[in-house]
């Protein structure tokens, strides 16, 4: 067991945190195996690995802007809806309006750090209830979706389909298909955006100071706010920061489907938040880490593929062993809090 | 943070005594009737046909009342229905359950496939009506007691403990009906959704204010009301004061599913069959804007069952008065999330004490004489 070295040169036992996050990794590991085994050797495949990664790159950033939110105690249900009129905004903007991928890219920056910023004032300056101020959010981008454009339609794009197809392919990891060709693995350029992500966020939320801040509003927002941290300023930056990130993972999610449509990326809040849970935030705030988070949607997206691979394509297993794995962890955090509660009195 | 906050809101209660409880009854309910009355108001003036109600016959040749108010009052029943469990939920745990939605498909898939058995098209309903009704309420009671235990006893987030069924919940709701469709003829079945033959009023409207009754004679009756708010305001206080706060919190859980059961009952009757992707879509976000609308905190503690209720016609409302002025009905979200945010920004505590410290500069000179008095 992985043991952490206190400050006055004391070792104790592995924390709660790193518990919970060690616990996402092993689970997907172990799933991952049960994949290889059941199912065969094509999740052995690294390209079946990186397919997971091509599909989720949008949802493995908006659960990042999730995770900030959750781990300052709050939430943003808007992300999924924002993510669709991100979409629709580009589409329109390059198919109908003459704009290029540069201008579409402000677009989708622009129209998340619109939310962030009237989500984050109404939520940190007002003092208004995230759940709700949310909800309006989300309703918000869910009509101006429609009301942007009503249907579904594909974008044709020169420049934008170029940047659509980049493959970026990834040395050494190649297969050879049943004809003896060697096709080289690849993953696509939201892949990129979403580890650079990760990374930064990560860092952001270890090493800096704001970052922390984040932890200790959501821990105790009255000793917090003793110790000097300006509370609502650090909550509105987390809200505006998880709108950006809803932005940009609305632009990669725009890259990987290439179409706007108003039924984009519906339910993609849930999947962000279920993804954050498994990933050891919990909603209560204070606690949470990012790898966790990366690895709850991979956790995620496994077992949907392993449902689907079984044969059970209904979309209704699928729904149900996701839900069966949200209890699951659910269960585990709870348990984990009231060891926790129980050995501080 | 709540712990601390909670004593310094109460605190004018104390010093004031019972007119100040009024007049905070009479602030929060008074959020839902101003709403209420700018639509109203707003309705007259560009339509006064809004509020024509004829009486007409249906195809079967009996009277019916048809016109945008009685539309309201019927559209609405299944979210004032919700609307009451949910305030209770919001009250004694401090969340709000988002699987009524899916809740409610998956007791309609109950009651259909009780009332249907095995077959998808039945030509007799292979079960009584109340049989189904009585078994439904059950199933759904069973899925908000597991909601319930991972609330009160797991000590999960409400909103996270729901988002269990919410994930699972239509999903369930097609697997019990095999992912078929049933359709029930039987026209008796079509009463509770509808129109009993004779009566012209929609009996939605009747099962509404059934549940409000109810609801209003238990608080009245019952230590429920006194109970939820006090474990919703400091659990720790109420336990030690003798209340069970993991049981009054599994308890509104289980009230809730009772709500959803009578909602999901009137939702398959209006249709005598079932979309489960579709059906009862996004209600538990009007729900939850219900309570909100009727003023109760989000965050727990005191409520007003009337003000709930009074949102969710409002909600209603707004919707009805939306589609009249052809706004199509997948735009509707974006009107309807600017009114909740006009509401929710007036309504906050924070735009209050600005409001009511602007009116205080204002009638400066009174109060100090009257200070000066004292």
């Amino acid at each position: 067991m992985k043991l952490i070295k206190n400050a006055d040169g004391t070792s104790k036992k592995i924390s709660d945190q790193n518990l919970l996050l060690t616990i996402t990794i092993a689970v997907f590991l172990l799933m991952y195996i049960c994949a290889v085994v059941f199912l065969g050797s094509g999740f052995l495949k690294p390209q079946t690995f990186f397919n997971i990664l091509n599909e989720n790159a949008a949802l493995i950033i908006l659960s990042c802007g999730m995770s900030l939110v959750m781990i300052t105690g709050g939430i943003d249900i808007s992300v999924g809806m924002l993510t669709a009129l991100v979409c629709m905004s580009c589409a329109v903007n390059l198919d109908y309006n003459g704009g290029n991928v540069l201008t579409s890219i402000l677009i989708a920056l622009g129209i998340g750090a619109a939310f962030g910023l009237v989500q984050g004032y109404l939520i940190a300056y007002l003092e208004i209830q995230p759940f709700i101020v949310t909800l309006a959010g989300m309703f918000f981008a869910k009509g101006m979706t429609t009301i942007v454009n009503a249907t579904q339609f594909n974008v044709a794009n020169e420049e934008f389909q170029a940047l659509k197809s980049t493959r970026i392919t990834v040395p050494g990891m190649g297969s050879y298909n049943k004809l003896g060709n060697y096709v080289p693995a690849y993953v696509e350029i939201g892949v990129i955006v979403a580890l650079i992500v990760v990374a930064a966020l990560f860092a952001v939320l270890r090493w800096t100071k704001l970052g922390r801040g984040f932890y200790a509003i959501g821990g105790n927002s009255q000793s917090a706010n003793m110790l000097g941290i300006n509370v609502k300023r650090t909550k509105f930056l987390a809200y505006l920061l998880c709108g950006i990130l809803a932005g940009i993972g609305g632009f990669v999610y725009f890259l990987h489907v290439g179409s706007g449509s108003p039924s984009h990326a519906s339910g993609a809040e849930m999947n962000a938040i279920a993804s954050s849970i498994i990933g050891g935030t919990m909603l209560s705030g204070g606690s949470g880490n990012i790898f966790g988070t990366f690895f709850g949607v991979l956790s995620l997206s496994t077992i949907k593929n392993i449902v689907s691979s079984l044969g059970l394509d209904d979309a209704w297993w699928t729904n149900i062993t996701v839900a069966a794995m949200i209890c699951l962890f659910l269960v585990v955090q709870s348990v984990v809090l009231s060891r926790k509660n129980k050995a501080k009195a | 943070m709540k712990t601390l906050e909670k004593p310094v809101q109460q605190k004018p209660e104390g010093k004031d005594g019972g007119s100040f409880i009024k007049s905070l009854v009479r602030n929060q309910i008074f959020i839902p009737i101003a709403a209420l009355l700018i639509l109203v108001i707003f309705n007259l003036v560009a339509d006064p046909s809004f509020f024509a109600i004829t009486l007409s016959q249906n195809s079967a040749g009996y009277p019916i009342l048809s016109g945008n108010l009685i539309n309201i009052l019927d559209n609405a029943s299944e979210l004032v229905i919700l609307a009451i469990g949910m305030t209770l939920v919001t009250s004694a745990s401090g969340g709000q359950d988002i699987s009524v939605g899916a809740a409610i498909a998956l007791s309609g898939s109950v009651v259909l496939r009780v009332l249907c058995g095995t077959e998808s098209r039945p030509e007799t309903l292979q079960a009584p009506i109340i049989v189904a009704f009585l078994v439904c309420c059950l199933v759904a009671m069973i899925f908000g007691a597991f909601n319930g235990v991972l609330v009160a006893y797991f000590k999960i987030q409400p909103m996270v403990a729901t988002l269990i069924l919410f994930t699972a919940g239509r999903s369930i709701a097609a697997w019990i009906n095999n992912n078929e469709l049933p359709i029930i003829s039987e026209a008796s079945f079509g009463y509770f959704g509808n129109f009993i033959p004779g009566i012209p009023v929609p009996t939605p409207i009747f099962i509404a204010v059934l549940c409000m009754i109810i609801i209003a004679l238990v608080l009245r009756f019952t230590k429920l009301g006194l109970f939820t708010q006090s474990v919703g305001i400091n659990s720790e206080s109420s336990r030690l004061n003798g209340i069970n706060p993991e049981f009054i919190k599994f308890i509104t859980y289980v009230i809730l599913g009772l709500c959803v059961a009578i909602a999901g009952f009137i939702k398959v009757s209006r249709f005598s069959t079932i979309n489960y992707s579709v059906v009862a879509k996004d209600i538990e976000m009007d729900a939850i804007l219900a309570v909100a609308l009727g003023g109760n905190a989000l965050s727990g503690g005191k409520f007003n069952m009337a003000a709930s209720v009074l949102g969710a016609y409002v909600i209603q409302f707004l919707t009805t008065t939306l589609f009249k002025f052809n706004v199509i009905s997948s735009a509707l979200p974006a009107y309807k999330a600017v009114v909740v945010i006009i509401l929710v920004v007036l309504s906050a505590p924070i735009v209050r004490d600005k409001i009511a410290s602007v009116r205080k500069k204002l009638s400066a000179p009174r109060t100090a004489v009257k200070e000066a008095n004292r």
